[in-house]
């Protein structure tokens, strides 16, 4: 076909490709000569692009290009150039304790701005986003804090946790009173009737406080204090407010009782920067202020 | 010099082959369209010939003041003191705001340039009702723009006839001089318009420092690029085709249009039919109708987009009026009265031909309509603008957790509160809290002044968020309580306020 005298298409005075498709005719107009040597110079730019740039996949790896370009390095790049653009800051929430941070607007403004995102990463997934805590996770913007809520308390159970291993971490936890056959199940019930009341709860119908409060000040009065206000030194919760870590109904206080209670707050220290150490302990602070 | 030696070859006329021009022409005239007519055209190219007259004046000066605006207005200075830029007219994106001589715009205030466009296009409107497409004459920048390329083609390549005739002939070496010197004006020019767009985006003496130094940063290059590159294209290579192909406001005008909008019109109660000046007189001896158009052309022949406007209104015309002028002029010429090509409306041909007497009619219900939401839309925005608070509140109530049981039994609700300072001077506020009167607000980090009142610095031109805590010691929690926040300036009594609510279990 290639070789037919092509028809001149009377309308336009165009030539024709010969090609027909009832009754369509398709004009032969051919690319501008310019943007045909433009379409050649894309391919010889393409064949440069391949020694350049890492190009042609390998069985286990890939061509690298001369010039050692790589996706991942740029990445690296990117992440130093945001981390050089945060530096000066980054760098004086270092240097200054949490006190000074938050005393200082700007420094405050930006530790809370750093701490918002550590803490969806890092805490968020016990303590709820916005700090609000569930059962058995201490809600932070409450005034009740097991190990103390005051700046240098906060920033000492962020950085050595509580029963996390780290030798400055909190001790202590709550025996297995039952597990253990350390309290029968009927003084177990008496004592938990007793703890409900310390904070005004009503206890069961027939409970047994005197009993309950005896076995209190054998067993429990240790940790919990005799009038039940709590021990920041060892984690025991005062157990006179409205506050319950676990809950206050009955059956979970004798769970509570019967086979102990041990949370686990990991130590950050040495997995999170200083930067962001401090930026979480003042975040932290400002969900209700901390203790006066 | 490639891409010079590119844009050249669009100066090439198409080579149409005669058949296709035939059928065109045949089509175009109204005449019985061929079946197979072809759906392409190929474009031809138009020579405008230079006019002088009332409408080219007011060309020229609308293309003076316009560009002079626009060339000139980023280098004019205003003062606001130390705490923002003195630049008059400037897009502050790394602020984010926008000064405008005495005003600032924040971006929350983002519809006063709804605003301005809701009267932008009603003032379109009315233009539209009142006299056609005035903007598209006179005003846009495309007709700008093109108007002043033409104007520079006609300095180097000639006027229509000299330019059309060096075009046809085979190409010499004097050719390519005059189109590459052509071609080199319009990219200065195009360069030149790109760079005052980026000068509305930095402070313009600095930036103009910076980018004859090479110092500016490669966005305002960039932009620079992208805008020579556009008024190149749109201005040099495009122009009329932009108008015919690419603009929506000629089809909305259409639409828009009525009987009574002036118009450039061919009087052609008076213009048919057309003969040459010697014939005419010889018919109007003999008592048959002769009309005053000589059928000189030089109607179609000066304009920009081609048009002949004898064959009625038409989707290109865009009534820059240069017809007019080149009417007038060959009506003096040849002694007779100027107007055969007028502003003028259809309804007064047909008036005159009845013999009554033309009228405009400029109140009509749609301008009345056109102008009454004018004013009110200026209205509103110069009041808003004129009345609008210099500082602002604005409260989030936290989401997680929705309140605070305390261990005394007491609910807490925690809010963020973002203080506005739009003033350019550090402002003292006092926040207050109303609505439940057993309860205590509480800053997060800022302690409260000697007399218990919650005090707060906000820096000039800045917001600042506060932690605020708001803490209900009733006897009955509530489950949701309405609740006001309240913002004092301390040195000028004036007042923000903002609602929210108090959550309880």
């Amino acid at each position: 076909m290639a070789d037919e005298p092509k028809e001149i298409d009377a309308l336009t005075g165009t030539a024709t490709t010969g090609h027909e498709w009832d009754g369509l005719r398709e004009l032969n107009t051919p690319l501008p000569r310019w943007w045909l040597w433009l379409f050649y110079a894309t391919i010889v730019w393409a064949i440069g692009y391949w020694v350049v740039y890492p190009a042609w996949p390998l069985i286990s790896s890939s061509t690298q290009g001369v010039f050692g370009w790589h996706s991942r390095d740029a990445v690296v790049d990117d992440l130093d150039a945001l981390k050089a653009s945060r530096g000066p800051m980054v760098g004086k929430l270092a240097a200054a304790s949490v006190a000074e941070i938050v005393a200082d607007p700007q420094l405050l403004d930006f530790a809370r701005a750093q701490g918002r995102v550590a803490f969806a990463d890092n805490c968020a997934a016990c303590h709820g986003a916005g700090g609000g805590g569930a059962k058995g996770y201490p809600n932070l913007n409450d005034d009740d804090w097991l190990w103390g809520g005051k700046l240098a308390d906060i920033e000492n159970t962020i950085r050595h946790g509580a029963r996390s291993g780290d030798d400055k971490g909190h001790q202590g936890s709550m025996p297995a009173f039952g597990r253990d056959n350390i309290l029968k199940p009927n003084e177990i019930s008496a004592v938990a009737d007793y703890a409900r009341t310390l904070s005004g709860l009503p206890a069961e119908q027939g409970a047994d406080l005197a009993l309950g409060k005896k076995v209190f000040a054998d067993n429990c009065a240790a940790c919990h204090g005799p009038d039940g206000k709590g021990n920041r030194e060892v984690g025991a919760p005062n157990l006179t407010d409205q506050i319950w870590l676990y809950g206050p109904d009955k059956q979970t206080i004798v769970q509570g009782i019967t086979n102990g209670r041990g949370g686990v707050m990991p130590a950050w220290q040495g997995r999170l920067d200083e930067s962001t150490l401090k930026s979480l302990v003042v975040y932290v602070w400002t969900f209700g202020g901390g203790e006066k | 010099m490639t891409a010079l030696a590119l844009s050249m070859m669009l100066d090439r006329a198409v080579s149409e082959a005669p058949g296709l021009a035939r059928l065109v022409a045949k089509a175009e005239v109204g005449g019985e369209p061929p079946d197979d007519i072809p759906l392409y055209a190929p474009r031809r190219k138009i020579y405008p010939q230079r006019t002088h007259g009332t409408f080219r004046r007011i060309k020229w000066a609308v293309l003076v003041v316009t560009l002079g605006i626009y060339y000139l207005l980023p280098f004019v200075r205003w003062n606001r003191g130390l705490n923002a830029p003195s630049q008059a007219v400037l897009v502050d994106f790394p602020a984010r705001r926008f000064f405008f001589f005495f005003i600032e715009i924040w971006p929350q205030e983002v519809y006063y340039l709804t605003g301005l466009l809701i009267l932008a296009s009603i003032v379109l409107f009315l233009s539209n009702a009142v006299a056609g497409r005035v903007w598209c004459g006179y005003l846009c920048p495309q007709t700008v723009w093109t108007d002043l390329f033409f104007a520079i083609e006609r300095l180097v390549e000639g006027d229509r006839r000299e330019h059309m005739l060096r075009d046809q002939r085979k190409w010499t070496l004097e050719t390519y001089a005059r189109k590459g010197v052509k071609h080199i004006l319009w990219l200065i020019v195009a360069w030149w318009t790109g760079g005052a767009w980026v000068l509305y985006f930095a402070d313009a003496p600095t930036l103009v420092k910076h980018l004859a130094t090479l110092q500016a940063p490669f966005i305002a290059y960039l932009w620079i690029g992208i805008l020579t590159f556009t008024t190149y294209t749109l201005a040099g290579h495009m122009r009329e085709q932009v108008c015919l192909y690419m603009c929506p406001w000629l089809r909305i005008q259409a639409a828009l249009t009525d009987e009574y909008a002036l118009n450039v019109t061919y009087r052609y109660d008076r213009g048919e039919p057309r003969c040459a000046a010697a014939k005419a007189q010889e018919l109007r001896a003999q008592g048959k109708p002769a009309g005053d158009c000589v059928n000189c052309k030089q109607c179609v022949r000066v304009c920009p987009t081609g048009v002949d406007i004898r064959n009625g209104a038409d989707l290109g015309c865009i009534q820059c009026g240069l017809c007019i002028d080149a009417c007038n002029a060959m009506m003096t010429k040849i002694g007779r009265a100027t107007g055969l090509i007028a502003y003028d409306t259809d309804i007064n041909i047909k008036r005159r031909m009845e013999g009554k007497q033309p009228f405009v009619k400029l109140v009509r219900l749609r301008t009345a309509l056109y102008a009454a939401v004018i004013a009110i839309a200026g209205g509103m925005m110069i009041y808003t603008l004129a009345t609008r608070d210099s500082e602002g509140i604005n409260v989030i109530h936290d989401r997680n957790p929705m309140y605070v049981r305390l261990s005394d039994g007491a609910v807490r609700n925690g809010y963020a509160i973002r203080i506005v300072n739009k003033q350019l001077r550090k402002r003292d506020f006092i926040l207050a809290f109303d609505g439940m009167p057993a309860s205590l607000i509480d800053f997060v980090g800022v302690p409260p002044r000697e007399d218990g009142q919650l005090l707060i610095d906000v820096g000039p031109d800045q917001t600042r968020e506060v932690r605020v805590l708001v803490t209900d010691y009733g006897d009955t929690p509530p489950a949701s309580t309405a609740i006001v926040f309240r913002l004092t300036d301390v040195a000028t009594g004036e007042q923000a306020e903002a609602r929210d609510h108090f959550f309880g279990p």
